[in-house]
This record gives structure tokens, sequence and C-alpha cells, in this order.
């Protein structure tokens, strides 16, 4: 028996081949991977595998634990759930980014050093990234470029910290930070803040996975910020901090839910919400709010990818995805309604659904760690997030106007996906037992008392009354909302601007100013010089010659070789240098 | 069966059943929150049955009116060119 096959391995090396198979086959092959890496996951023991020595630091490819496994758990199943989704698409380039981008996720949950760990978050980034590209069009490759350039630079942090982090403490392996906070962990824990998208470093995702392609906003909704919450679990658990920011960001999520009108935005900002549950219970850091997280994240991945293919499916179907274009799909999409309603009741916590199994901890564990604050912050989300996915979303997108869309059912693919994925939705709900069992701590939690369900439908039944009552205020409006993405996208256009106008004006003038003034002023020196050395000095230097010359010609003259002139000359000498000699030497 | 279900809470020819129903379920919501035990109730509010439909009730209105306000008055909603 085999005890360790890296299914993170299963899914980069088996993408591979993905581009050279065709039709059947490759549906077959696309699906055989997930179920492997889900039988990989089943089969695997506990420990420590591919140790070894990279430029003298310990690597350690793969750590198993209770933690890693539940976590690797829902993420291999969720692939084969998303690849079913997709199983229609003709392109080969989209399966092999989700693979890459599963494979990556996998191998993040399992690294047991911070260098392994950092190349798969890196390997995320790219992967993931590739599906919103694949979506074409201005808008898309504009979010998709700012998505890659916000990893890229969280990745730089993450990099930073993990380096500052091995200096400090002498190791790089991975596990929890404990009370030794400085600088380098302080960066670790930006880095993986961004990926569970914690405002202010939340607009990546509210802006990204909106324009993703129909089956790619899937895949992303499940892993980029569960694997934040994972790494957050297994380093920062009990740190103060995140307590209060993923309160806070259970609200904001909700609050600007209220605004979006765009279908898939609206379900972004409740993964925002929903992220907060875990970022909070993992700040508690108690064993049942931890527990809390895990689950909570299982149960997500879970119903918020069958919400994503939901509103995927409105969107490949009628092609719109704004809620003040869509209304009365209920006639034509019967089961894509009934399907997604089951997601939307397993997110907002009703019984019998898995949020209710799973949120329920979180909250409970707030309680018990004497957080009153908290317990009733994360209620008051739980109010709003069915308020919107469980309410205002379907009713706009499914009920209400009938704007005569023509709609009918998404491809068979698309409804098993959704299926399989509502089964599970219910099955967790009705059977938490065995979820409880994969937790990393022991369970003794019980969801199902009385004073629990009488309070749940208590909070989300009088919710509905305040959205019947209050219906005209929910109306979506065709708007978009500004988030913290503002201040980069502002930025970058104020960076734009300064080197457009300014700097490109100083520019131009110091070249206006070497060309009018600078430039004419040294070919004029350039001429005069020239003009000197021709007139000047070289009328001299050709004077001089021509004076040796013709001096020259002049003696030559006077050698005549006869020895009577020359006898001649001595005596007119002799005569001159006594008549001399007589004048002055008198 | 699915479609039967789907159209109960679409169909306008239902509306008059559909809100009976919703009423009824609200009634029998508060009455059994006042007759489940309460052994563990930690915080003060736990205590108080119907407290939980008080508080639906008021969050969801809470964060419609807040959120809509921070939108429209906080400036956070913008036409859909805001970025072009």
């Amino acid at each position: 028996m085999i005890e360790f096959v890296h299914p993170a391995l299963l899914f980069i090396l088996g993408a591979l081949p993905i581009p050279f198979l065709q039709g059947a086959i490759r549906k077959a092959y696309l699906l055989s991977i997930p179920v492997l890496a889900i039988l990989a996951v089943l089969a695997m023991q506990p420990g420590s595998y591919g140790a070894a020595q990279f430029i003298g630091q310990d690597i350690l490819i793969a750590k198993v634990d209770k933690l890693s496994i539940v976590f690797a758990t829902v993420f291999t199943l969720m692939a084969l759930i998303g690849m079913v989704y997709a199983l229609h698409l003709t392109e080969a380039g989209q399966h092999v980014a989700a693979f890459v981008y599963v494979g990556s996720a996998l191998g993040v949950v399992f690294a047991g050093d911070y260098l392994t760990l950092y190349l798969f978050w890196e390997g995320m980034a790219f992967a993931s990234a590739y599906l919103v590209f694949a979506q074409g069009g201005e808008k898309a490759i504009r979010a998709a470029f700012r998505y890659l350039m916000v990893h890229v630079t969280g990745g730089v942090v993450l990099l930073g910290g993990i380096v500052l982090h091995g200096l400090a403490s002498g190791s790089f392996l991975f596990g929890p930070i404990g009370v030794g906070m400085g600088p380098g962990t302080y960066l670790i824990l930006a880095g993986f803040l961004l990926n569970a998208a914690v405002p202010p470093l939340n607009a990546w995702l509210t802006d990204a996975y909106p324009e993703a392609t129909v089956t790619g906003a899937v895949f992303m909704s499940a892993f980029t910020t569960k694997t934040a919450v994972y790494v957050l679990a297994r380093a920062y658990p009990g740190t103060e901090l995140l307590v209060w920011l993923g309160t806070a960001m259970a609200l904001y999520g909700v609050v600007y839910a209220v605004l979006e009108n765009d279908c898939r935005r609206l379900l972004a900002y409740h993964i925002v919400s929903q992220v907060g549950y875990m970022v909070a219970g993992v700040g508690i850091g108690t064993e049942l709010a931890v527990n809390g997280a895990t689950s909570h994240a299982f149960a997500h991945i879970l119903y918020k990818a069958l919400l994503f293919m939901g509103a995927g499916a409105v969107i490949y179907v009628t092609g719109r995805r704004k809620l003040t274009e869509l209304g009365g799909l209920y006639r034509t999409m019967p089961i894509t309604v009934a399907l997604y309603m089951i997601g939307a009741f397993a997110i907002s916590a009703f019984p019998f659904f898995s949020g209710f199994v799973t949120k329920s901890m979180v909250v409970a564990a707030a309680g018990e760690d004497h957080r009153a604050l908290v317990m009733l912050a994360l209620t008051m989300a739980s109010s709003g997030t069915f308020l919107h996915t469980g309410l205002k979303l379907p009713y706009y997108m499914f009920f209400g106007t009938d704007r005569g869309l023509e709609a009918r059912e998404p491809p068979g693919n698309m409804l098993v996906a959704m299926a399989m994925a509502a089964t599970l939705c219910v099955a967790i709900g009705l059977f938490p037992r065995p979820l409880y069992a994969l937790l990393p701590y022991p369970v003794d939690f019980e969801p199902y008392t009385g004073v629990h369900l009488t309070e749940s439908l208590g909070v989300l039944m009088f919710t509905a009354l305040g959205f019947v009552m209050f219906l005209k205020a929910l109306d979506p409006e065709n708007t978009i909302s500004i988030d913290t993405d503002w201040f980069y996208r502002k930025g970058a256009r104020a960076f734009m601007w300064f080197a457009e106008r300014p700097l490109a004006r100083y520019e131009k003038a110091v070249s206006d100013m070497s060309e009018t003034a600078a430039l004419p002023l040294l070919h004029g020196s350039a001429r005069a010089g020239l003009r000197v050395d021709l007139n000047g000095v070289d009328a001299v230097v050709n004077g001089v010659a021509h004076a040796i010359l013709d001096g020259g010609g002049v003696l030559r003259r006077l050698q005549t070789g006869v020895v009577t002139h020359y006898a001649l000359a001595m005596i007119a000498g002799l005569i001159a240098a006594i008549a001399v000699f007589a004048v002055v030497w008198r | 069966m699915i479609k039967r279900i789907v159209d109960f809470f679409g169909d306008e020819a239902h509306a008059r059943r559909r809100l009976r129903l919703f009423y009824l379920v609200l009634v029998l919501i508060v009455l059994a929150d006042f007759v489940v035990p309460r052994e563990h109730a930690e915080y003060l509010w736990e205590r108080l049955p119907g407290w939980s439909a008080v508080y639906g009730f008021v969050s969801c209105v809470l964060l419609i009116f807040v959120s809509k306000f921070l939108g429209h008055q906080g400036g956070l909603m913008r036409r859909e060119d805001y970025y072009d």
C-alpha cells in the first residue's frame, strides 16, 4: 500500500496531456484525475514526506496531518465537481489552468516549509489569473491584470516575510508562529491576509471574480481564499487581530452586497463575508473555534461553488449578469432555481443545510470565549447573508419582473455538477458527524438543539419579513460600488497622469530648450570654430609653409655650383666684413 | 415536482397563499421559541424568548438602510462608467 501520493503532483503533471486529448477521451481523463486525487487523499497516512536539503535549508514537500487532510479532501472533491461543471468546454487552456490552480492549492496545503509554500502560492496566482484572462474582452483583461498585479505584490510581501522570518528563527519550516511576532511574521501575515481578502486588501476578489469565465469563477470561489484560511489556521491561531478583522469583514461584505447589481459580484462580496467567520474563528483560536473555521471552510467551498454555478448557468444561458436586466427565469429554469436555493439555504445556515452545522460552531466559539460583541455582529451578518443570497439575488434573478428573456436549463453537465454540490450541502447538514470526524480537534458540539433551531429560524425568517416589507428599498440600481480598488485604479491613473502631464511636459521642455537654444548655439560655435580653423590657423600654417618653400627656392637659385661665383661671394663677404670692422672698431 | 414547487414561489396566482403560509411560519417560530428549554443560556438575550426574531428583523432593516445610506449619501455607489 502506497502511503502517500502527492495530489498536487497528480494535478500539475496531469495537466500536461490535456491539450493532446480530444472528445470523450479528454472528458474521461479530466474526471479521472480528480477521482484519483480523492483516492490519494483518502489513502493518506499522517506523517512527513519528501524531506530534503536545498541551499542549506530543510525542505519538507509534504506534511500530512488532520488539518491538511480535511482541506485536501474538500479541494479534491471540489476539483471533481468543478471539472464536471466545465466538461462542455472545448478549449484546453482553461482545463490546464484549472488543474495547475487546484494542484498548486493542494501543494500549499501540504507544504511543510515556507519555500515550498511560496512556490505553490505563486503558482496559484498565475494559474487563477488565466481563468480571468480567458474570458477575453477589454474589461476582463484589465481586471485580470489588476488581479495579477495585486497577487504578485502580495507574493513579494510574503517572500520578504519568509526571508526575514527564516533569518530570525533559523528555520524555514512552516508551523505555528507562536508568540514571537516580528517584522517577518507580520509580513507573512499580510501576505496571507491579502489572499484571504481581508479588507482593505479585499478588492482584488470582487474586482476579478465577476469578470472570470463562467466555469473559471467556480474554481476561483473555492481555492484562493480557503487556502489562505488554511495557512492562517496553521500559522496564526489565536491571533487577537484576526478576531476583529474577521468580524469586520463579515459585516463589510454584507453591506456591499446590498449595493451590488452584478450577480457574481454580489456573491463575491459574500465570500468576503463568509471568510470573515473563518478568519474570526482562527483568531479566537480555541479548539472549537478552529474546528468551526475549518468545517465552515469545508461547507463554504461546496455551497459557494453551487451559488457561483447557479449564477454562472444564468449568465451562460442569457448572457446577462446584471440584476436590473434579469428576472422571471423561474419558468424556464426551475431545476437551476431549486439547486441554487439549496446553496442559498446552506450559506444562510438554515437548519438541515451545511452552513447550519458549521457556521454555528464559530458563533458558539465566540460565545464560549466571552465575546458577546463578536457573537452579535456575526449573527447580524448571518441575517444579511440570507437577505442577499437567499432572498434578494434569487428574487431579482429568477422571480421579480419578467423581462421575457429566452432561457432554458443549462447543459446537463452543469446541472449534474450543481446537483453533486447540492447533495453534499444537504448531506453535511443532515449528517454532520463524518465531517466533524475529519476536523483537527475532537468535536463536542451538538448543532441540533431546540433553542439553536428556533433562534436560527427566528433570525432568518424575520429577516425575510424585513425583506418582504422593504422590498422596494432593495431594488437593484444600475451602479457600481467603490471599494478599495479605487486606490490602485485611481492611483494608477494619477501615476499615468503624472507621467503623461508634468513628467512628459518637463521632458518636452528640456528637449525643446536643447533644440531651440542649446543646439543652435553649439552649431554656431562649431561653425565659428571651423571658420577660425580654416581662415586663421590654416592660413598661418599655409603661409609659413609657403614662405619656407619660397625661401628654399631663393636659396636653391643662389646655389649655382659655379666656383667663381662662390669665390666672388666670399671676396664680397670679406670686403663687407672688413668694412664693418673698419666702421665699428675704429 | 420541482417545477410545481418553484412555480408556487414564483407565480402571482399563489401570492395570497404564499403570504399566509409565511405569516403562519413566523408565528410558529416565535411560539416555539417560548417553549424550547434554555439551560445553557450564557447571555441575557439568550434568556429572552422571541429575541432572535426581533434581532433578525432589526438586523435586516439596519443592513438595508445603513448600506443604502452609505451607497447614496456616502458616495459608494457610482455610475457604471466611473472608471472608464
